[in-house]
């Protein structure tokens, strides 16, 4: 994870495009500015970027579904828990499944996973667009590579 | 067993926080109701999911934008409930 950038995906673990099913890995940095103000003597996660976490493992499996053809935008958090606080250094597990392919939307349930215990869990809904320009869809493909590569290496 | 328009309007009210008496079918769902596109997905997906359709907003749309349809033709509710039971007996036929 790098917070400062919005990259909270490290790794791909596995991909079912087909079900629509992903599971991905966050190792939650060291160290971060984020965590010099949450909260200062007592770093952890903020609950906000826990929840863009499983928006943006519910997206990459929404961009791979698309074949990158259109984009996956956050639309509406309709539900969102987290049952315990995520700190410095700790690798979660990333869970996202289809809950169902709208037209020009779609809703994706999402969990996080810490030492095989959930920990958070979500229902996100997106608005699926064209890609506003060249540069964002580049970046989600060079992007998707890097956590598959992981994944793989 | 209750009338698509009589589950639509419960929907409508349920997502959207709409008294029920206030839904009738000659409303548009957006310029009567208030109904803003986002809490359309939620209206969207409900549908969807209750009656196990798709409904083609992505090419509604599209008519829209390039004038080839009035936002009555889809978003006054009694039509919007003809749409659906199209979809519906497409999905059955």
């Amino acid at each position: 994870m790098l917070l400062e950038y919005f990259q909270m995906i490290d790794a791909v673990e596995s991909l079912d495009t087909a079900k629509g099913s992903i599971v991905a890995r966050a190792d939650v940095p060291k160290e971060s500015t984020v965590f010099e103000g949450h909260f200062p003597g007592s770093p952890l996660v903020p609950g906000v970027l826990l929840i863009e976490t499983m928006a943006q493992a519910s997206g990459f499996m929404l961009l791979a579904r698309l074949n990158f053809e259109k984009m996956p935008f956050l639309a509406n958090v309709t539900s969102a828990k987290m049952r315990t606080f995520v700190e410095p250094d700790e690798v979660l597990r990333v869970e996202a499944e289809l809950e169902h392919d709208g037209s020009g939307f779609a809703a994706t349930k999402a969990r996080i996973f810490r030492d095989g215990k959930k920990i958070c869990d979500s229902k996100l809904m997106f608005r699926i667009m064209p890609f506003p320009n060249d540069t964002l869809k580049n970046n989600m493909l060079d992007r998707y590579g890097e956590i598959s590569r992981a994944s793989a290496g | 067993m209750s009338t698509t328009f009589e589950a639509v309007a419960e929907i409508i009210s349920d997502t959207s926080d709409i008294p029920l008496e206030e839904i009738t079918p000659e409303k548009n769902a957006f310029t009567d109701l208030g109904i803003d596109s986002l809490d359309f997905l939620d209206i969207a997906f409900a549908i969807d999911k209750h009656f196990g359709i798709k409904i083609p907003l992505e090419q509604w749309t599209e008519e829209l934008n390039e004038n080839k349809a009035d936002v009555d033709d889809y978003f006054i509710l009694g039509k919007l409930c003809d749409r659906i039971d199209e979809l519906i007996a497409a999905k059955t036929a």
